[in-house]
């Protein structure tokens, strides 16, 4: 597709360049060349619209208690995807739980060359579709988008994912279920 | 012809090559110029600098165009029924297609006109007409639907509308065919024409803050045919004109006994002046029959209301509101120029274009410079009219818009062409041709105060070799030009749907700003809406079976519905939950008699089934919602009429023996 729109670039180039007469008005919206014909970086994150409900991402960005998940999921490059139609159930860890982690463990995810630990990591807090928090039962496991399974333990009242991370609260958006989470879920190590 | 063709094709390939190789200065033959593809082309994710809305003639839509790319936005179901979205079919949107006739799927939607305000194009409402059963539908353009359908009573071949005044005070709507009136008997011998049949011009109230529409008054006028129309603005405020063939007054083989007199009319009549009697009391109500259909976006649900009553005025008593104007043979377009000063009128088989004077035409009437009367109506004199006439502009003359900058552009049905002729000194300036056989053309604006004179559009009727072939029914072609320069430039053409007639066009960012994007859940009054799956249930009444049912990524609640039984009516209320732009849920039944429903964000519609059979029914979404659509799926049992099985409805409860598969 680039190279048919390089081709139609070229083209039309050649044509003005060898019969442009100067004497008609460009069209302003269409005259556009192949620079700027190139796809805008990103996705439906970029749609402006400020009358529907929020998705996934967009709350995530509105919360002050989530940019260590927010600068994390934009490193991932996983902001496109997850502005996306979902549904999704995303556990969301606090700042305060990423902070929990061994000293330096964000910032080692956070390195170019870490990008697909920290995408297997953050794909491990995503569950496709979007699950209500009565949906959770005690003894359920969720396979979750980057392969793994998570245990879900239902006691009290309270739920627990893998027996370690407590769900602290849950935000309906446009595009799933947010559940904010005390901690970071690790997926198991590869054998 | 063959011939012919190869050598057009000779001198095409000629001139192309020698485009190519030397770049010589453009001349008339030049049917593309090089730089063509740039000034159509709008890159991925750019909009377009126009939209577009163009009549669907035989298909009763009308379809919205992105220009100058061509490319096909959506298509609004007005006028005939639209299974792909439920329109027609939901019991919602049944009521708007209702008529004095009952209901009918389909009619022949041939002109739009959008809404104005000093005489300039508001972008609040899009008016369009039908043909064939007379009414007039009202666009909203915030949502793109059609929010209102008027049908007009004592009509019949609704052609010559939806014309409208300068700042939308009226539609207005004029009858092809005379007809005896609604409240006479019309069975009478078809050649009591002359005696019993009569034509109507109807003048529809459009209200300034909602847009309702009213039937205000109807002129009752000689029979004959009238054909096209357009408002008068500037010098003539107040006055609307109108195409009229069938002078005649023929009813059968009008090809030939239609085309006899060496002129027709137009029609020009003073609407401020009518307008004055009916205030005065001087109209006379009849009894008629006709619907009035609304869409209350509240409730997302149409009504429609039998209204019973109109006035009507028979000019021919009061001969200071209609004159006639003879025209050349058989006129179609009667446009008015953008100064208001020239009304041009295109006779289907006339050898010139005549164009009138408004401020002649005044003087006339002052000084009653007139040629007998026709039927009671004083008839001015052609030359006292006249401003001057566009000499052998070529053959067949259907329809001239106008390009803001004293120009004006016919096309050529028979000569297969558009031309370009200055309004001052009436001279031919440029004619190009068309792939084939125009009828109407657009230039944005073109039929307003304020043309946007950058682009034309040819509608043609014929495209035989235009496009891969598809069999023997051809899709017909909407062809762009540039008219920016002195001479029109042919940058594209491209398959529209249905047989377009009339189109409209306007910059886009007066009719973006405010589209809508989602219905407010909050906001929805329908009266079986379900708010919040919580509330979601089954309801039994008599033989009728309420299905309160939602829609969110990615199920239905309930999605698992037993206890209907044979004999009952089962109407599904399907609420979609989404808040979200461009998330809409589809919703079908296996087996029903009806169509689907597609349900936008925050909207409630209702599908009704009647299961005529026992057994299980699965439900699906229709609409590719989300990754996990294909799991948007339920059952509907039906069980025997005798059956004991209770009404019982759930969402998320499997059998036991899964439920322990899953925890595993």
């Amino acid at each position: 597709m680039k190279h048919l729109i390089g081709l139609f670039s070229i083209i039309a180039i050649v044509l003005t360049i060898s019969c442009n007469q100067g004497t008609e008005p460009k069209n302003e919206n269409a005259s556009a060349t192949s620079d700027e014909a190139a796809v805008t970086a990103g996705g439906q994150e970029n749609v402006k619209d400020s009358d529907s409900q929020k998705d996934v991402v967009k709350v995530a960005m509105s919360s002050k208690d989530h940019t260590i998940l927010v600068a994390a999921l934009k490193q991932a490059g996983l902001v496109t995807s997850l502005s996306n139609a979902g549904p999704f159930t995303v556990f969301a860890p606090t700042n305060e739980a990423f902070n929990k982690l061994p000293d330096g463990t964000v910032d080692g995810l956070m390195k170019d060359d870490k990008k697909e630990d920290l995408q297997n990591i953050l794909q491990y807090h995503v569950f496709m579709s979007a699950l209500k928090p009565e949906s959770f039962s005690d003894g359920q496991t969720l396979g979750m988008v980057n392969g793994d399974n998570v245990t879900v333990s239902v006691k009290d009242g309270k739920t627990m994912l893998n027996n370690s991370v407590t769900i602290i609260a849950s935000i309906p958006a446009s595009n799933g279920m947010i559940y904010v989470t005390d901690g970071v879920l690790l997926p198991p190590v590869k054998k | 012809m063959r011939k012919i063709l190869f050598s057009a094709l000779s001198i095409t390939a000629i001139i192309i090559l020698l485009n190519i190789s030397g770049c010589k200065p453009k001349n008339a033959g030049d049917s593309i110029s090089g730089d063509a593809a740039s000034k159509v082309f709008v890159p991925p994710g750019k909009y377009d600098e126009l939209y577009n809305f163009v009549s669907g003639g035989f298909s009763g839509q009308v379809s919205v165009y992105g220009i100058p790319s061509g490319r096909l936005l959506r298509v609004i179901p007005v006028f005939s029924v639209d299974p792909e979205n439920g329109w027609g079919y939901s019991e919602e949107t049944k009521p708007m297609l209702n008529t004095s006739h009952g209901e009918i799927p389909w009619d022949d939607q041939h002109h739009l006109d959008l809404s104005q305000t000093n005489g300039e194009i508001d972008g609040r409402w899009l008016f369009a007409n039908a043909n064939n059963t007379p009414r007039i539908a009202r666009i909203d353009l915030k949502t793109f639907r059609t929010a209102e359908i008027i049908e007009i009573p004592n009509s019949a071949g609704n052609h010559s509308s939806p014309f409208i005044t300068e700042n939308t005070e009226y539609v207005i709507a004029g009858t092809r065919f005379s007809i005896p009136l609604d409240n006479q008997n019309g069975d009478v011998p078809i050649d009591s024409y002359k005696k019993n049949f009569k034509g109507t011009i109807s003048f529809l109230s459009v209200a300034p803050n909602d847009g309702n529409m009213k039937l205000a008054f109807q002129l009752l006028l000689p029979g004959m045919d009238f054909d096209l129309s357009h408002s008068g603005k500037g010098p003539s405020t107040g006055w609307f004109f109108f195409s009229c063939y069938n002078s005649e007054q023929a009813h059968t083989l009008l090809e030939v006994n239609a085309s006899k007199r060496d002129k027709d009319f137009i029609l020009a009549v003073n609407w401020k002046k009518a307008e004055e009697y009916i205030k005065a009391g001087k109209g006379k109500k009849q009894i008629v029959k006709y619907a009035h259909n609304k869409y209350d976006e509240a409730t997302h649900t149409a009504t429609s209301v039998m209204e019973t009553e109109t006035t009507v005025i028979d000019v021919k008593d009061f001969p200071d509101i209609v004159y006639m104007i003879p025209c050349p043979k058989s006129p179609h377009g009667c446009d008015v120029d953008p100064t208001g000063e020239y009304i041009v009128g295109s006779g289907k088989l006339a050898a010139l274009i005549p164009v009138f004077s408004f401020d002649k035409i005044k003087q006339a009437i002052a000084a009653k410079t007139f040629d007998g009367d026709y039927e009671g109506i004083p008839v001015i004199k052609y030359e006292a009219a006249l401003y001057g006439e566009v000499k052998k502009p070529g053959l067949g003359p259907l329809h001239t818009e106008f390009d803001g900058k004293g120009n004006a552009y016919t096309t050529f049905f028979i000569s297969s062409e558009i031309v370009k002729w200055n309004i001052k000194d009436l001279k031919v300036i440029d004619r190009q041709p068309t792939y084939y056989s125009p009828g109407h053309l657009m230039i944005p604006g073109g039929d307003t105060k304020k043309p946007y004179g950058k682009y034309l559009i040819a509608y043609n009727k014929i495209t035989k070799d235009r496009y891969l072939p598809t069999g023997p029914e051809l899709a017909q072609a909407a062809q762009l030009f540039d008219i920016s320069g002195d001479k029109m430039k042919l940058l594209s053409d491209y398959p529209s749907i249905g047989e377009p007639h009339y189109a409209q066009a306007v910059a886009a960012e007066l009719i973006s700003k405010n589209s809508l994007k989602i219905f407010k859940l909050e906001d929805n009054k329908h009266p079986y809406v379900t708010m919040g799956e919580k509330n979601s249930k089954v309801v039994r009444e008599g033989n009728k079976v309420h299905v309160y049912m939602t829609a969110i990524r990615s199920h239905f609640s309930p999605d698992n519905i037993e206890g209907v039984k044979l004999g009952d009516e089962v109407y599904f209320h399907l609420t979609n939950l989404e808040q979200d732009w461009d998330v809409p849920h589809g919703f079908a039944v296996k087996g029903n008699n009806n169509a689907e429903l597609l349900v936008m964000p925050g909207e409630t519609q209702t599908l009704k089934w009647i299961p005529e059979k026992v057994g299980m029914y699965p439900i699906y979404c229709t609409d590719f919602c989300s990754a996990l659509h294909q799991e948007m799926q339920g059952y509907v049992r039906v069980s025997a009429k005798d059956s004991n099985v209770p009404i019982s409805f759930s969402l998320g409860k499997n059998s036991d023996a899964l439920d322990s598969v899953l925890t595993k």
